[in-house]
């Protein structure tokens, strides 16, 4: 991507969108299978778990991605502070999108639980029983889950206030879709 | 960039409206979502928490079945079980075994005889997949569903004297098991005890055919039944020591035996035995080999989930294994994180040490 480009490559978007329904979904799916003891949980422990390994893969692949292609740079107009929070939001984000999977699959490993996946999928356990280990990842994944989702709120709001009121570009550089507007031309 | 004139500020005002409004609408369902909106759920915070006794739970210990031993042998498969499943563990051969006896408490210092059921946690390995269960001696659960479940434990920790009454009227199944508990004899020890999964499993085989089983390791010791009285006269900590001794003197062994329903049987409810004369294959034998205590005894940090099965079996209609898997998450989180609670230096129990070979 050179210096100019104003939008992310398709291949970003896509993996952008993809993984925006996928974390979402993780996210609840998590948050409702702790909460229930009804049969649902079983599939949705498997959904979790399953789920959380492909947003893991995706996720490496992004960070690749983001290396090779690099990303538009940031409107002028934006204040330094806002700049700031962008790029450490992001940060969190891919940080987050990565340690989340582990922290579970760690967590499962420290518990001495077997890793088992959809279509009976068999994952290698990644740390030796230990309770002490097991709480403390279990805490971690929990807290940092709604610091997720909290993240992911600021996100939306600050894509929105992008797209609505600065009207700057930024939320362009990310749509799905490049639309069209009075005066200016998609490859402008 | 491609930049647009900004919003007038009336504009601007109604899309930040509209931006705070998708924020809350999404922060409200995953609140819905998490059970935050909804106090009336049962959860497995409040199924575990209902077990805990009046003076709270026991920390660093698992929230019910806390009091318990364990041990290590030998799963010996005779073939026959892979007729119903291809869970490696049913093919013929012989499996390494961790489990734990246990008492159905969450006092992990209770007397053995305040203890009415007993149970068996078990986990064999074969194939590199594991076969987790926990089984109970009683030949029929107390209760039909995981809710019934919690009203029961509701109703007998409730200082109102007509809660039972009240519990026992509206689940009629409560009945035969009080039946049981009234009547039944204490065996003298575990290795007289038969643990039954209650449960019902859906088998399935190399030819995929699927039938719904439950099972029951079967003693093959001499029973020596007790009346209460009398097995309580054998001491508080009499079922630890004793099968410490007794396995530290031979190996003690339990049949496997696998019970196929008919159709029409109840598969999704563990309060209601299935009739006599139903297909049963014996499968194979358990053969507990080495005794140890909990504190540093290679069950401890095991959770006996019922759900975490091998290929070839699966949950049935039953409602009680997801149910007990969420709830034992639940325990097992806790206990870990109240890791410090447990006492893992403290001296053995003196029932337990002397029985040491």
């Amino acid at each position: 991507m050179n210096a100019q480009s104003t939008r992310f490559t398709v291949l970003q978007r896509a993996l952008h969108w993809l993984m925006a329904v996928g974390i979402l979904a993780m996210l609840f799916i998590g948050v409702g299978m702790v909460s229930t003891v009804m049969p649902t949980y079983l599939p949705l422990l498997e959904a979790h778990k399953t789920l959380g390994i492909v947003i893991l893969l995706l996720a490496l692949l992004r960070l690749a991605v983001r290396f090779v292609y690099g990303a538009p740079a940031l409107p002028a107009s934006m204040p330094a502070p806002m700049k700031l929070a962008a790029h450490l939001s992001h940060y969190g984000l891919y940080a987050l999108m990565i340690a989340m999977p582990l922290l579970g699959w760690a967590m499962l490993s420290a518990g001495a639980y077997p890793v088992v996946l959809y279509g009976g999928i068999r994952l290698p356990s990644i740390l030796p029983q230990n309770a002490g280990l097991h709480a403390l990842l279990w805490q971690a994944h929990v807290w940092l889950a709604f610091a997720f989702f909290a993240l992911i709120l600021m996100h939306l709001a600050a894509g929105l206030f992008h797209a609505l009121i600065r009207r700057d570009g930024v939320f362009e550089s990310m749509a799905p879709v490049a639309r069209p507007r009075e005066g200016t031309t998609p490859a402008e | 960039m491609a930049q647009s004139p900004p919003p007038t500020s009336r504009a601007a005002i109604g899309s930040l409206v509209l931006i705070a409004g998708v924020v809350a609408a999404a922060a409200g369902a995953f609140a819905y979502t998490g059970g935050f909106l909804s106090p009336e759920r049962l959860t497995p915070p409040k199924l575990v928490g209902a077990l805990a006794p009046p003076g709270g739970p026991a920390l660093g210990h698992r929230r019910n079945h806390a009091k318990g031993i364990c041990f290590t042998g030998t799963f010996q498969s005779n073939g026959q079980g892979a007729a119903l499943s291809k869970a490696p563990q049913l093919a013929a051969g012989s499996y390494p075994v961790v489990g734990r006896f246990n008492l159905g408490t969450p006092d992990p210092n209770a007397p053995d005889a305040t203890v009415r059921v007993r149970g068996l946690g078990l986990q064999i390995t074969a194939g590199g997949q594991v076969w987790r269960a926990a089984m109970i001696d009683p030949p029929f659960f107390p209760v039909a569903t995981p809710d019934a479940f919690y009203a029961l434990l509701e109703a007998s920790h409730s200082k109102d004297p007509d809660a039972m009454k009240g519990f026992i009227a509206g689940h009629p199944e409560f009945a035969t098991f009080a039946g049981w508990a009234g009547s039944a004899p204490f065996m003298a020890s575990y290795a007289e005890d038969a643990f039954n999964s209650l449960n019902a499993f859906l088998f399935t085989n190399a030819a995929g055919t699927t039938s719904a089983v439950r099972w029951s390791f079967r003693p093959q010791a001499q029973l020596e039944p007790l009346s209460p009285a009398d097995f309580a006269k054998l001491g508080p900590n009499h079922l630890e020591t004793d099968i410490a001794e007794r396995v530290a003197g031979a190996p003690q062994r339990w049949t496997l035996v696998l019970t196929v329903a008919d159709p029409g049987d109840p598969t999704d409810d563990p309060s209601k035995a299935w009739p006599a004369g139903r297909r049963s294959v014996e499968a194979g034998t358990l053969v507990v080999e080495k005794v140890e205590d909990e504190r540093d005894g290679p069950c401890r940090d095991i959770n006996f989930d019922p759900t975490l099965l091998p290929d070839g079996i699966a949950v049935s209609d039953d409602p009680f294994p997801a149910a007990r898997s969420a709830a034992y998450a639940r325990s097992y989180n806790l206990r870990t994180a109240e890791w410090k609670d447990y006492p893992y230096q403290a001296p053995a129990k003196p029932a337990a040490s002397t029985a040491q070979p």
